[in-house]
């Protein structure tokens, strides 16, 4: 049962605000709630100091907000409502998220929305390497840069960099849409530049009005696959 | 491997005569070795096939049961009880799986087999109350609805992977690796990459998948343990999580699994198969299984977790010996993968003419990777699918699931054991030094173990 400081026990009211307060709850105790709401409840977790796995494998319409920053894997496997981190967030963020939305308002740390099927993902801040690594149909958007081998085997989705890309951006790349505003480091192996189309100046200004963000579509450049690795050939090999 | 990527020979001398001729084959230079450089000039491209290890390495073969005598009693067949059970991931998860036979299915993808093969397993593995286990390309619905107990693989590419499917499993097999390819990553080549394989891995059709080798989210073992903390929070602590290694260094790697908060430790053999691999890496990189074992379970015992965390022991277990032998190591249970597929119906000499048509054999058959399997097991061709009835198939391995209970329980009631993880290292003595010295049991007649003291 979780500690709580608003009501004792969570009710199924959905204007209900639950408090939980990290410094004197369980993280066992707030995922057990959690895991336990019913669509339209809200959460505001205080205190979490960072704590890993906060808030993973939400599956009902709620909102959760954390207030300071969280470690490891936050909003993990996310399936619905929003979860917004007031501070930054470690390793993993939101990885395997597979639709609702997850908003950082600080940086996040590497591997940020790995694997994500679905769902948005929105950092006002830096992310740092591998952001969107094996992507599946996510929808991330940096407000600021992004680290190395970002992208990496990207499936499916978009990535929108408002800021700079590092080295090897999109290596090994399948279908996902890559659009960076600043400069890219480097491209990875079969990522290549592509022409900005209206259909992409279209998909990108909705990206970034989801976001809350004012960047002018028409100043970024769009990233996806030569596929040329798309089967073994004896001639690739150096791309191997 | 097939020769058909190569111009056939013309039909010349009968093997048979080749001796009385004089000639000399070269024990460095075989034959495999000769088509093996000439399917490589041929094509410039390595070869992948599927399968274990082929090479001989020292095995279950090279090990005997000590049987009851004067010293030791033995129990009466058919009469006293000798139990098979066991629970598997009671020291964490609420939820642990109590097993009726200690002989699991290991993980195959949808994909790699067909969904009849899938179903087979499921079939066969639920009517003697065992596990079987996904692979890399997610759960499907015929697995989930045909298996009682599911294993549910979280791999690097993450393919398919989803919470509800994850809330679904028995189980959850993290993987770092198999014993066919230590180190390496998933493959499978276009002609197996149909419209719902690739729906299910989110990838364009028909394209040769290059799966990750590396998890995207975390590495080492620091990071592992956080790893596993999400997959206990997402799935509130109830689902037992396995950790599996490919054999290499499985002293460290089971001693860092356990550390990191694992259930059960799988180790997964050389001679484990693969869908899809370099042939290279699979007759050259990891250790025989039989080598793999008491480091295990050495590495559980110094942890004092031996039992507690549970180990799994998979590749080249073919009998109810091979299972014997590897719980008297001290596993607590044995996967079965290759077997499982040839009591599907794999390599069935009743497809000789189709296999020769392919450039292989029945009982050679290893193309996994080329969809073209006349048995209709790894393929995603309906027509070759359709071939292989599910129902038929999951009572063949029904069958031979019951015959590797029933001689390992024949075998630990002549050692005197009433349950067989009661099997015990004494109870075995190898045939070989190369044995001896792997399994950490006495040469036969002698008590002399290679490398342990004196000699």
């Amino acid at each position: 049962m979780v500690t709580l400081t608003a009501p004792e026990v969570p009710t199924v009211d959905a204007l209900t605000d639950t408090t939980v307060d990290l410094g004197v709850s369980s993280v066992r105790e707030l995922n057990q709630a959690i895991h336990n709401a019913v669509d339209g409840q809200s959460w505001t977790v205080t205190n979490p100091g960072g704590k890993h796995s906060l808030a993973v494998g939400i599956d009902a319409d709620i909102n959760v907000a954390i207030e300071g920053h969280a470690g490891y894997y936050a909003a993990g496997m996310h399936q619905k409502g929003n979860v917004t981190i007031n501070g930054n967030a470690g390793v993993g963020l939101a990885e395997n998220i597979m639709s609702g939305r997850v908003h950082v308002t600080g940086d996040a740390s590497q591997s940020a929305a790995a694997t994500g099927h679905g769902g948005l993902v929105v950092i006002d801040g830096n992310a740092g390497a591998r952001c969107g690594i094996s992507m599946k149909g996510v929808d991330i958007v940096v407000g600021g840069n992004i680290g190395h081998m970002s992208a990496f085997m990207a499936q499916a989705g978009r990535l929108v960099v408002c800021g700079d890309a590092g080295d090897a951006l999109g290596d090994s790349i399948y279908e996902a849409r890559l659009y960076v505003k600043g400069t890219v480091a480097s491209l990875g192996a079969d990522c290549i530049e592509k022409p900005l189309r209206e259909e992409h100046l279209a998909e990108l200004a909705e990206l970034l009005a989801a976001a809350g963000r004012t960047d002018n579509p028409a100043e970024f450049k769009r990233y996806g696959s030569a596929r040329n690795l798309y089967h073994f050939h004896v001639d690739n090999s150096t791309s191997y | 491997m097939t020769i058909t990527s190569v111009p056939l020979p013309a039909q010349g001398v009968a093997p048979q005569d080749l001796a009385e001729l004089g000639l000399r084959e070269s024990a460095t230079f075989d034959r495999a070795t000769i088509a093996d450089i000439q399917r490589a000039a041929a094509t410039g491209v390595y070869d992948i096939r599927g399968w274990g290890a082929k090479r001989k390495v020292p095995h279950f073969d090279d090990l005997l049961f000590l049987g009851a005598s004067m010293s030791r009693y033995p129990l009466e067949g058919y009469r006293e009880k000798c139990d098979p059970d066991v629970v598997l991931g009671d020291r964490h998860a609420t939820r642990p799986l109590h097993l009726q036979t200690p002989v699991t299915i290991a993980g195959m993808s949808f994909g790699a087999l067909s969904a009849n093969a899938k179903e087979a397993l499921g079939r066969g593995a639920s009517e003697v109350g065992t596990s079987t286990t996904t692979g890399d390309g997610g759960m499907t619905p015929e697995e989930r609805g045909q298996s009682k107990h599911l294993v549910y693989q979280y791999l690097p590419s993450r393919y398919g992977m989803n919470p509800d499917d994850l809330r679904k499993a028995d189980a959850i097999e993290i993987v770092l690796g198999q014993g066919a390819k230590p180190g390496g990553g998933g493959m499978l080549l276009g002609q197996k990459i149909t419209e719902r394989v690739a729906g299910m891995r989110t990838l364009p059709v028909g394209i040769d998948q290059r799966s990750a080798s590396r998890h995207p989210d975390w590495t080492g073992p620091d990071d592992l343990e956080i790893k596993i903390g999400e997959l206990r929070e997402i799935t509130d602590w109830k689902t037992p999580i396995y950790v599996k290694i490919g054999a290499s260094r499985p002293y460290y790697d089971t001693a860092l699994a356990v550390k990191s908060g694992a259930d059960v430790v799988v180790v997964d053999g050389m001679q484990g198969g693969t869908a899809a691999t370099q042939q290279v890496f699979i007759e050259n990189v990891g250790i025989p299984t039989l080598a793999a074992i008491p480091q295990a379970v050495q590495a559980l015992q110094e942890l004092g977790v031996h039992r507690k965390v549970q180990l799994i022991v998979s590749g080249g277990i073919r009998t109810g010996a091979d299972v014997a032998k590897a719980m008297a190591l001290g596993a607590d249970a044995v996967a079965i993968g290759t077997a499982a597929l040839i009591a599907l119906g794999d390599n069935d000499p009743r497809y000789a003419a189709e296999y020769s048509a392919l450039g292989s054999a029945a009982g050679f058959y290893d193309d996994f990777q080329d969809g073209r399997d006349p048995a209709g097991i790894t393929t995603q061709d309906p027509e070759l699918s359709s071939r292989l009835d599910p129902v038929a198939a999951g009572k063949r391995l029904a069958n031979y699931l019951r015959v590797l209970t029933m001689e390992a329980q024949t075998i630990a009631r002549a050692c005197g054991k009433s349950h067989l993880h009661n099997l015990e290292p004494e109870d075995l003595v190898a045939l070989t030094i190369e044995a001896s010295a792997m399994a950490r049991v006495p040469l036969a007649g002698t008590s002399w173990i290679p490398g342990q003291g004196s000699f």
